[in-house]
This record gives C-alpha cells, sequence and structure tokens, in this order.
C-alpha cells in the first residue's frame, strides 16, 4: 500500500506536504518558547559575561597604560570647543573639587587597565564592577522611562539588551550565539582620556559585549570584546569608535580595588 | 487534487522563509543569520583607535603590549628600517596579519558556486598590497601541514559561522612583521579571526596571532568597522612584489646587537622606559602600571604643556 502511494505523484505530493506540515510544527515550537511568562534576562543569556575579567591592553598602550602627554589628544575628533577644555586640564584643581572620577565615568572605563566583576544584580540587572576607581555599571534589561534614570553620574543609565540570531542554517551556524547590546545615556561629564580629553552630558554610547574563544596550547582563552560607540555633539566631530579587549580569570586573584585619581 | 508541482511550489515557498531567521532586539527584528549580503561591502575602521600604528606607523623601539619573547626582542632591536630596500624584505609588512593594522577599508565579497549557488568563499580584499584573504567555506579544511611546502602572502585560511561571528583560521603564512617596525611573526604562525556582525552597518573584527617562536602569548587586536554604503568592495591592489630598490648584493642592513641607538626613542619622546618599551607580555596586564607609576609620574611634571609630536586625531603629524 506504502509503495503505491509512494509511486504515484499525487501520493508523492502528499508525503511533500506531511513532511513540510511536520517542518513548520516544529518551527513554530522553537526552542526556549515555553508557554509562561518571558525568561529573565539571566534565565535567557545567551553568553555567560559574569565572573572575573583583565584587561589585555595590546594597542594604543601610552594612551591608556601611562597618562598621557597634556595635550596629546590622537585618535581623538576634539571640536575646537573641546581642544579649550583640554588645554584647560588642572588634575590638582580636579582632586581639590573632588572630581577625581571624571576619568573613570563610562565612555572610558572600559579602556582603563583593570579588572572588571560581573555578576547578576537580580534577574533584569546585569552588574559590572571595576577595582581601578571602584565604579560600578548596572546593565538594565527592563525598560524605562527617563524620568526613572536618577540624576547624572559618572556610569549613567544603561539599558540592556541581548541580541539572540535564531539557530542558523544547516552548515552556517551549529553554535548558539548572542552578544549584550547596551546603550548609556545620562551621564556627568567627564574625560574620554586622563589627560583632560574631554565630554559632555549630552554624550552618549552605544556598546556591544561579544564572546571569542581560542586555543592556546591545551586550555582555551575566552576573551570579551567591547565595541564602544561614543557620540557626543559638543565635543566630537563624528562618533568615537573603540574597542577593548578582556580575557576570563579563573578567580578574583588580581581584584585590587583602587580610588579615583586624577593624575593616574 | 494537489499535483506533484504544487507541493514543490508551497515547499519552495516555505524554505525562504524559513531560513532567514531574525535577531531579537532593540528596533524590532533585522534579518539574520548572515547572509552573503550582510557581510560583503565595504567596511572601514576610523581612525579613532590606534592611529599612528596604522597611518604613519609604530614608533621606533615601541613593542609595548606585545607578547613578544626574547629571540623576538634581539631580531626587534636589530631591524633597521633601510632593510626593507633589500628585495627579500620588500614585502614584509604585508603579511595576512596586516589586515589587523591597515587603514585603508576592508572590501569583503563572497565567492558563490555550486549547484544552489552557496558561499565558497570570502574574499577579504585590501586597498593596499596585502594579498586578499580567502576564507574557505567549503567545510574541506587545510591541506596536511607539511614542512617544506612553499608557503605564499595569501597564506591559507578555513572558516565558520558561530551564529553572526565568521571565525577564520589562517595557517602557512610568510614570515613578516608584526609591527612594523621590526616585530617579526615567523611563518609557524597562525591567525584567528573574528567578523562579528551588529546588524547590517557595525562589524567588529578581532584578530589573534599565535608564533611559537617569537610569541609567549596570543597577540590580539581588535577593530570596530563602518559599513561604507555604496562604497567598493573590490579595490583591484596587486599584491607586493620583491623588486630591486637600490640594495646591491651582499649588503645586509642592520644593528649589530647593542648599537641600536634608537631604542630609548620611547623615553625621549615620550618619557616611557626602556623596560616597558622593549615589550613582553607583562606590559599588557593591568599589573603592569604598578612598575611603571613612580618612574613615570617622577617626571609627569617636567612634560612641556604643549604637545607637539604626534599629538593630533590621524596620527600622521610629524615631527
Amino acid at each position: 500500500m506504502l509503495n503505491t502511494i509512494l509511486n504515484s505523484s499525487t501520493g508523492t505530493a502528499l508525503v511533500l506536504l506531511v513532511l513540510l506540515a511536520a517542518g513548520k510544527a516544529v518551527h513554530a515550537q522553537g526552542p526556549g518558547r515555553p508557554s509562561g511568562p518571558p525568561p529573565t534576562a539571566e534565565a535567557a543569556a545567551p553568553i555567560d559575561l559574569t565572573g572575573y575579567w583583565e584587561s589585555v591592553v595590546t594597542e594604543d598602550w601610552r594612551m591608556r597604560m601611562v597618562t598621557p602627554r597634556p595635550g596629546d589628544y590622537q585618535n581623538i575628533p576634539l571640536r575646537p570647543a573641546g581642544l579649550q577644555v583640554m588645554d584647560a586640564w588642572d588634575p590638582a584643581k580636579d582632586t581639590a573639587a573632588g572630581l577625581q572620577c571624571k576619568s573613570f565615568g563610562a565612555p572610558i572605563i572600559m579602556n582603563v587597565p583593570e579588572h572588571l566583576h560581573i555578576t547578576w544584580q537580580d534577574g533584569q540587572t546585569l552588574k559590572l564592577q571595576t577595582d581601578a576607581g571602584e565604579q560600578t555599571r548596572l546593565f538594565h534589561f527592563v525598560p524605562s522611562t527617563a524620568a526613572a534614570h536618577g540624576p547624572r553620574t559618572w556610569q549613567g543609565y544603561s539599558q540592556a539588551a541581548w541580541q539572540i540570531p535564531r539557530r542558523g542554517r544547516g552548515g552556517e551556524s551549529k553554535t548558539a550565539w548572542g552578544e549584550l547590546k547596551v546603550t548609556t545615556s545620562d551621564l556627568q561629564a567627564g574625560y574620554l582620556r586622563k589627560n583632560g580629553v574631554p565630554y559632555s552630558e549630552q554624550a552618549q554610547m552605544l556598546e556591544y559585549y561579544d564572546l571569542v574563544r581560542l586555543q592556546e596550547g591545551n586550555g582555551q582563552w575566552v576573551m570579551m570584546v567591547d565595541t564602544e560607540i561614543v557620540t557626543d555633539p559638543v565635543y566630537l566631530t563624528r562618533t568615537l569608535l573603540t574597542t577593548a579587549q578582556f580575557q576570563k580569570q579563573p578567580s578574583g586573584t588580581g581584584w585590587e580595588p583602587s580610588a579615583c585619581s586624577a593624575m593616574w | 487534487m494537489i499535483t506533484f508541482a504544487t507541493a514543490l511550489v508551497l515547499t519552495s515557498v516555505a524554505l525562504p522563509v524559513r531560513a532567514q531567521g531574525v535577531i531579537q532586539g532593540e528596533g524590532g527584528a533585522v534579518a539574520g543569520p548572515p547572509q552573503p549580503a550582510g557581510l560583503s561591502g565595504s567596511w572601514v575602521s576610523p581612525l579613532t583607535e590606534a592611529a599612528l600604528e596604522r597611518n604613519a606607523g609604530p614608533i621606533i623601539g615601541d613593542w609595548t603590549g606585545m607578547p613578544i619573547n626574547e629571540a623576538a626582542r634581539a631580531r626587534a632591536q636589530s631591524y633597521a628600517p633601510g632593510s626593507l630596500a633589500e628585495p627579500e624584505n620588500v614585502c614584509h609588512f604585508y603579511t595576512q596579519w596586516h589586515f589587523a593594522d591597515t587603514v585603508y577599508p576592508l572590501g569583503i565579497v563572497a565567492v558563490t558556486g555550486g549547484p544552489t549557488n552557496e558561499v565558497l568563499a570570502w574574499k577579504i580584499l585590501p586597498k593596499e598590497d596585502i594579498p586578499p584573504m580567502t576564507i574557505w567555506m567549503d567545510g574541506n579544511g587545510p591541506p596536511p601541514p607539511s614542512k617544506i611546502a612553499d608557503h605564499h602572502r595569501g597564506a591559507y585560511t578555513v572558516g565558520h559561522w558561530e551564529g553572526n561571528m565568521l571565525v577564520a583560521y589562517t595557517r602557512d603564512m610568510k614570515a613578516g612583521m608584526a609591527r612594523r617596525n621590526g616585530a617579526f611573526v615567523s611563518d609557524e604562525a597562525t591567525m584567528t579571526s573574528f567578523f562579528i556582525l551588529h546588524g547590517s552597518s557595525r562589524m567588529t573584527a578581532v584578530y589573534t596571532l599565535q608564533d611559537p617562536l617569537y610569541l609567549t602569548q596570543p597577540y590580539v587586536y581588535s577593530r570596530a568597522y563602518e559599513r561604507v554604503v555604496g562604497g567598493p568592495n573590490s579595490f583591484g591592489y596587486p599584491p607586493c612584489i620583491p623588486t630591486f630598490n637600490g640594495v646591491s648584493e651582499g649588503q645586509v642592513i642592520v644593528h649589530l646587537p647593542g648599537q641600536n641607538k634608537d631604542l630609548d626613542y620611547m623615553m625621549r619622546h615620550f618619557h616611557i622606559p626602556e623596560y616597558a618599551s622593549r615589550g613582553g607580555a607583562d606590559t599588557m596586564y593591568p599589573a603592569f602600571r604598578d612598575k611603571l607609576k613612580a618612574d613615570y609620574l617622577k617626571l609627569y611634571h617636567t612634560f612641556s604643556k604643549k604637545c607637539t609630536f604626534l599629538c593630533s586625531p590621524g596620527g600622521s603629524d610629524g615631527e
């Protein structure tokens, strides 16, 4: 009987339709789409960013590892108004005014050589702490209104979202993948560079956090790469694109909190 | 009655819808996982990162942040820029690693073929003398390693997708420069590159270099790119060809050990002590700042208040 059906064109068509319908049914269910409330951001995380991380500084070393020379704004597309602020940089004055953290705000903090400790504060908030300058960034996955963002701070208000592609086509994507997208606003004005290159409180930042893995000897290097896109209509002529690399650490060894310093 | 032909039409309509998929996130759904059109195009990394390194070239004697070993350091310290005029050295800048520190855009094209017109390879074309990187996607893997096979400047690269990230592994490279001031990599070096798409207009590339002869750890660069709308993705530049540049046969341009007078260049111009500029894996990590702090800050008040050398955004202002 089955042979008879398969040997007829109508039968073959029916079989194709049955297979297609079955495929659609499987596709419609999809992984991770059970009924009920949506999972928390923590439960839905496609990649695990938690743990301890250490900066890997291989580029722009003399801009990052030491306080650059006064007036050095290489890489930064500054407007004339920004040059004026930079030329007036006075770390002693900042210290006296209690503004030592101006060079530890969100637009620069990921480029400061440091250790990070990333944890879930709750199911919808990822917390990123730095040992350099003892800063805390909170990435909020639940949308909120501008009124709820509170006063401007060095780290501002960060809205986060996972970017999760579906499993790719055969041969194109065999591994679960995703990245974290973060937009930050409500910043207190500070410095893009230790030597007083400024950003204004109108600055905003878009970031993507990605993980890459590299086989090294018998082990694996896990690296987190933060791509930062800073806009500032007051002091920048164009968007500032930078990246920062972090190596995963097995523990908190090396975590050395240090207070903000205007000079180092 | 539904005929066989009707069923095929229905099937063909349904399949592309399944193949596209979506990325969930802010701003609604965008196309993905990446189709050939997502990666292909012209990509530029503005000079807001590593401008000097990529434009005019690195400072003489600056190997900060490089995990080089003693052999690499000895070779780097003997390097004299004039040696690039020797025919066998003319192309030393233009290894596949130079994709990581070029100032020029990348043009990326898909090479398609086969009965279903699938992507057989991705080609990355620079606007400079680097041979294209051909990333083979056919799943065949590289040929078996050989101690005697000739390496060519295009090397051999295979790739695969992980979500929106194209992972490319490069082998059989020619020896050349990892930093254009004499820091070499050997022909045993391998390179793993990650091209990460963020939607349709942004991309991050992470380039990693591993070399059992000259590096103690992986050397990593990362770079943010923007799509150039309407920009070319094919530049038609010929790869570097070794040529005669006026150095007579038998002449070797090199600094003998202990005779390179430029090794304190970083100290003279940027107050970076030689124990830092000589590089090594420890210079990559935050703890190295503790070593530097006292020496560097002791001199900081003596620095000129007006920056006059390599200070502006593009990294090309002269001395």
